[in-house]
């Protein structure tokens, strides 16, 4: 199969993502689609490594998911505690950080 | 011999000192320490004279060098002394009137609670007047010039209570700072020019010129032309002369020693001490010279209108400073005379002045003389020295006035050419007016009917004759006024005196000396002729009357305020008023205008700042497609 369907598909899944970082307001599910963008990068670096033959971005995939693990780690923590104060998970109930 | 020089200054320097911090418990004896000291001075100044009078004639110089004030590398200002022939003719003159003056004060500043203080200034004075005649350089002169300054302004405000007399003292200070301006100005030219300031290096001798020999013509005018105006402001000179009239607000002595005698003269010793350098700068000269007739006809025209009779003799003190700068711009043929002129008027104003506060003392500090009036028969002691103060200013023959002046209109026309002919011909005028405004008041004065009248109190002023310490100074100064003239002119003595430091040349004079006299004395005569015509034949008017336009002009001084006030004040206001504005509109409109933008700029961009993160996010996002597009965009080109 060609592999510049894989590449498509990557860029799909990462403007997904983009679109429900941008229009969604539930933190988990705006996390969610963070992952989704993280995991479309993922897919074009395996794409782009088996296009170019060599196993670079591959090895950058396998970073990528550890880093992505730590981050749900202390992601979902986060969430966690603002849900705990605030009986809400919506990001636009947080916005105390402006003038 | 050589140390009196600083003991002479210091005298009168120890008396300010003691007499201004010793306080209160010196009230008492404070006037005598004073006049003690200023006496002092003068036996000093006596010593010397013997001492230089048993020399020859070429080395009558005698320096003290003191010590070294500022020595820096490239840089030597010593307070060094320098008493030659010129400064010691001053010498005398400031201490032997300043005595004179201090005894005369005793009595007339008899009831002032501040007489201590006054005693203080007056020695303050003495002490600065005679560093300023016997410095060695120009910049301890200036040292000097500056202390007289600062004496005639303590003593112009000394009734400081009355606002018309701080006023005066103000007005006093001001001009003369812009006639100092112009010698600090001409000393730092001297400086970068020659390096030094010393008169010896600098203005050299007859026989070996100085530094001054090798200088172009430009820098020594531009020189010359500094010191005639601080020439101007010390000596009253059109068109400085603004502050004299109103320095007569001072107590009495303080305007016959300061204001007539011997402060304002110091701007015909700056030009005489400096000749060598006017001598090279024949422009300097001839505007010296204007100057000169300008002020003697103003100051005379001026002295014909004043009803104050303190104020008349302003005028013409103005009026024969102007002889002397006259006198002192027409090069070797003129400076002995000028100092000459000095020395005499030095003796007949002060005489004056002291006769006139002698009047005032009796009429109750009245000095308008449309109210005095046959004072003769109360007061004959002062009657007889203020006449014969009269006689010798207006030139009566024999008297010291006429040697001194008819030599100087003399000198005038041997200028030659046609500027001999104007100059001599405004002294010839000069001299008429003079003879007419003297004339004037005298007469209003000491003939006549008495005019005086109750004040608003209903106290009739008691005319009666001043104390013997104030009536020995003024018979002193009388006999000065009658034989110090012909004592000087005798076998031409003052002249050989004064010759080796200023040189001398007769000039070729159109007419001949006789003639010159005669018409001098012709003018006199016809003067006191119209005067007494116009004012001692019918009953003078208590009230002035309106007057002609002339006269109304000269009441004014000629104008010379509103002058002043139209042109400078109005002009500095304008001025001022338009920076500011310039200030306002341009300048700080382009530094607000800038602070405004920006801020109105980011107060745009803060709204960003709104919290959401969803918003953040959609900056990022644009940021990021930004940047690749940028990228692709790049790669394309």
């Amino acid at each position: 199969m060609n592999p510049v369907n894989y590449i498509y598909l990557a860029a799909l899944l990462f403007t997904i993502g983009a679109t429900g970082v941008l229009i969604r307001r539930n933190a988990i599910v705006v996390f969610m689609c963070v992952e989704l963008m993280l995991n479309a990068c993922n897919l074009s670096l395996v794409a782009f490594s088996r296009m170019h033959g060599n196993l670079d971005g591959q090895i950058i995939a396998f970073f990528t998911m550890v880093v992505a693990a730590a981050e749900v780690v202390v992601g979902l923590a986060i969430i966690v505690s603002l849900f705990r104060s605030r009986h809400s998970a919506s990001v636009d109930d947080a916005s105390l950080m402006k003038l | 011999m050589e140390n009196l020089i600083a003991l002479l200054i210091a005298a009168p320097l120890l008396g300010a000192a003691v007499l201004l911090c010793g306080g209160r418990r010196l009230d008492a004896v404070g006037h005598w320490i004073g006049t003690v000291l200023a006496a002092v001075s003068f036996v000093f100044g006596a010593i010397l004279f013997v001492d230089l009078l048993g020399k020859d004639a070429e080395h009558r110089t005698l320096t003290q060098h003191l010590f070294s004030w500022i020595p820096v590398e490239g840089f030597q200002a010593d307070v060094a002394f320098r008493l030659d022939q010129l400064s010691m003719t001053f010498v005398l003159l400031i201490t032997g009137v300043g005595s004179l003056i201090h005894l005369y004060s005793v009595g007339y500043m008899e009831h002032d609670e501040r007489r201590r203080r006054f005693f203080g200034y007056l020695n303050l004075f003495l002490a600065a007047m005679l560093l300023l005649v016997l410095a060695d350089n120009y910049l301890l002169l200036y040292v000097g010039w500056e202390g007289v300054g600062l004496a005639s302004y303590l003593l112009i405000g000394f009734w400081q209570h009355k606002p018309s007399a701080a006023t005066a003292a103000k007005k006093a200070f001001l001009v003369n700072r812009v006639g100092d301006m112009g010698l600090s100005i001409a000393i730092m030219i001297m400086f970068t020019t020659f390096g030094t300031f010393a008169f010896g290096p600098l203005l050299g001798t007859h026989e070996e010129p100085g530094l001054v020999g090798e200088t172009s013509e430009g820098t020594l005018t531009a020189i010359g032309l500094m010191l005639l105006l601080a020439a101007c402001g010390k000596s009253a000179q059109v068109p400085l002369q603004s502050w004299l009239g109103d320095a007569m607000e001072g107590p009495t002595p303080v305007s016959a020693l300061i204001h007539a005698a011997t402060m304002v003269t110091a701007g015909v010793y700056l030009i005489v001490r400096s000749g060598a350098i006017f001598n090279a700068a024949p422009d300097a000269q001839l505007l010296v010279t204007i100057v000169g007739a300008v002020t003697l006809l103003f100051g005379a025209i001026v002295g014909c209108a004043k009803d104050d009779i303190k104020k008349a003799l302003a005028g013409s003190t103005m009026s024969q400073i102007g002889y002397m700068v006259l006198a002192a711009g027409l090069g070797p043929i003129g400076y002995v005379f000028a100092i000459m002129h000095l020395v005499t008027h030095g003796f007949f104003k002060a005489g004056l002045f002291l006769g006139a506060g002698s009047v005032m003392h009796g009429m109750n500090d009245e000095v308008d003389m449309r109210k005095y009036g046959g004072l003769r028969k109360y007061m004959p002691v002062t009657f007889i020295t203020f006449g014969l103060g009269y006689l010798a200013i207006i030139g009566f023959p024999g008297l010291s006035g006429f040697f001194s002046k008819d030599k100087i209109i003399e000198a005038a026309f041997a200028k030659g050419g046609t500027e001999g002919w104007i100059l001599g011909g405004c002294a010839l005028l000069g001299a008429a007016i003079t003879a007419y405004y003297m004339t004037r008041v005298m007469v209003l004065t000491f003939f006549g009917e008495k005019r005086w009248q109750p004040d608003e109190h209903g106290h009739e002023p008691h005319p009666h004759e001043s104390p013997s310490s104030m009536t020995i100074p003024m018979i002193l100064l009388a006999f000065g006024s009658v034989f110090a003239g012909g004592l000087f002119s005798v076998g031409d003595r003052f002249l050989h005196w004064l010759e080796p430091i200023t040189g001398h040349d007769h000039g070729d004079a159109p007419i001949s000396a006789a003639t010159v006299t005669a018409s001098t004395v012709a003018v006199m005569v016809i003067g006191v002729t119209a005067a007494y015509l116009q004012y001692g034949r019918r009953p003078v008017p208590v009230v002035a009357p309106r007057g002609s336009l002339l006269t109304r002009a000269a009441r004014r001084d000629l104008l010379q305020d509103d002058f002043n006030h139209v042109v400078l004040v109005r002009g500095g206001e304008h001025l001022t008023r338009s920076l500011v504005y310039i200030d306002h509109t341009l300048v700080d409109g382009v530094v607000n205008g800038t602070a405004a933008s920006v801020g109105g700029l980011s107060g745009r961009l803060r709204k960003l700042q709104n919290g959401f993160a969803r918003s953040y996010a959609v900056s990022m996002f644009g940021g990021a497609a930004l940047l690749v597009a940028a990228t692709l965009l790049m790669r394309a080109v």
